[in-house]
């Protein structure tokens, strides 16, 4: 561990890198961070405020429901598409012509662009004139996303479940094909069943890519914008204003950039906490 | 000159990214000096470098700062002096 690195030539592959974060990333980041402690009123004059933004959000009900339902949905969907998405890769073909078909298959959702696919679902989910709203009607449901907000949770539930439980099929799928045949074997001889197999091979072999499938899955969720914008606004009311589309109604439709930067560095720091926690309680631990 | 008025910077924000410059230096320094990070076992049962700890404090601190913001409002000299003692414990025991 105490190894002095001699070679220290590889920080010049990883500096263009370093740059182009610093333009994408941090310059944009420092310059909320100043935002977050001013006021302005447009043509480039601020007015500094202190942390009176940070103590608006902190004390505003309008966040702390934006926040509840924005965990609430992440919940629920990690609570679906992770174990969904283990299931079908268990279930899917290791070998033959099949493979091919079912690893497109499951591709095809994320090739569609986010706002495509909240236009797709608005139109599918209508109740009216859409083949999901209009058939779940004439079996005698009361189903209508831009009037009910149970109704709109469903339907935006079932379009992220849709969307992106195939990225969880993907890694997992990945996970359970880096398992030589050697463990099955072993297990067959030791007259394992299925569920000691899963319990004790898969699972332990699929951690590292859990992990990041929970990680992204996690942030993605929390940072979602434009499906749930595209398909119902952010309503009926207020029901699925998640904090995304909370945020970008506080800084572009009221154009209060101050309290928006402050917001934006409270959900920041929230995602980063949670990925941390995510990330350290799920990383398989030295020497196991 | 670049012209950097469209960040909207204020010297209170500027001291403040000094600040945090100044550590990466510092651990920097640490590192070149002392390499491997000094890896350990500590309180919370996970293996930690001290850059890890670093991370740790300055997350920790942030929601300290806003904990304090939450409850008792400014200043936040109080809070700062919170996240100084969180910080030297995070480095001993963490």
């Amino acid at each position: 561990m105490n190894d002095k690195t001699l070679n220290q030539k590889g920080w010049l592959f990883v500096l263009p890198v370093v740059v182009l974060v610093a333009f994408n990333a941090v310059i944009p980041l420092m310059t909320v961070v100043n935002y977050s402690v001013q006021e302005t009123f447009g043509d480039n004059l601020f007015f500094f405020e202190g942390v009176k933004w940070f103590q608006e959000v902190l004390h505003s009900e309008r966040f702390h429901a934006a926040l509840l339902r924005q965990l609430t949905f992440t919940g629920i969907i990690l609570l679906i598409e992770i174990p969904l998405g283990v299931i079908i890769a268990l279930a899917m073909p290791r070998k033959g012509f099949w493979v091919s078909v079912c690893l497109v298959l499951m591709a095809l959702p994320l090739l569609i662009p986010w706002n495509v696919v909240g236009a797709m679902w608005n139109i599918f989910a209508l109740p009216d004139i859409g083949l999901l709203g209009k058939t779940l009607n004439s079996l005698g449901l009361d189903y209508n996303f831009t009037r009910q907000p149970f109704s709109a949770w469903a339907t935006l539930i079932a379009m992220d479940v849709w969307h992106w439980t195939s990225l969880v099929v993907l890694l997992a799928y990945a996970g359970l094909s880096s398992i030589p045949d050697a463990y099955y074997q072993a297990a067959k001889i030791d007259g394992a069943s299925n569920w000691a197999v899963f319990r004790y091979i898969q699972l332990p072999k699929m951690n590292r890519v859990l992990t990041i499938a929970i990680l992204l899955r996690f942030m993605d969720s929390f940072n979602i914008y434009t499906e749930p914008f595209v398909l119902t606004g952010g309503g009926p009311g207020n029901a699925t204003t998640l904090l995304s589309i909370d945020l970008v109604k506080v800084a572009l439709g009221q154009f209060d950039l101050g309290p928006a930067a402050a917001m934006s560095l409270i959900y920041f720091l929230i995602i980063l906490l949670l990925s941390w926690i995510f990330y350290t309680v799920m990383s398989p631990k030295e020497g196991s | 000159m670049i012209d950097l008025s469209w960040m909207a910077w204020t010297w209170q924000t500027a001291l403040f990214f000094a600040f945090i410059a100044t550590l990466l230096i510092v651990m920097t320094i640490w590192e070149i000096r002392h390499p491997g990070g000094a890896p350990r076992r500590g309180i919370l049962g996970i293996v930690t470098t001290r850059g890890d700890r670093l991370f740790i404090s300055l997350l920790g601190s942030a929601f300290i700062n806003l904990a304090w913001l939450g409850l008792a409002g400014p200043p936040l000299w109080g809070a700062v002096a919170i996240c100084l003692i969180y910080a030297l414990a995070v480095f001993r025991w963490v």
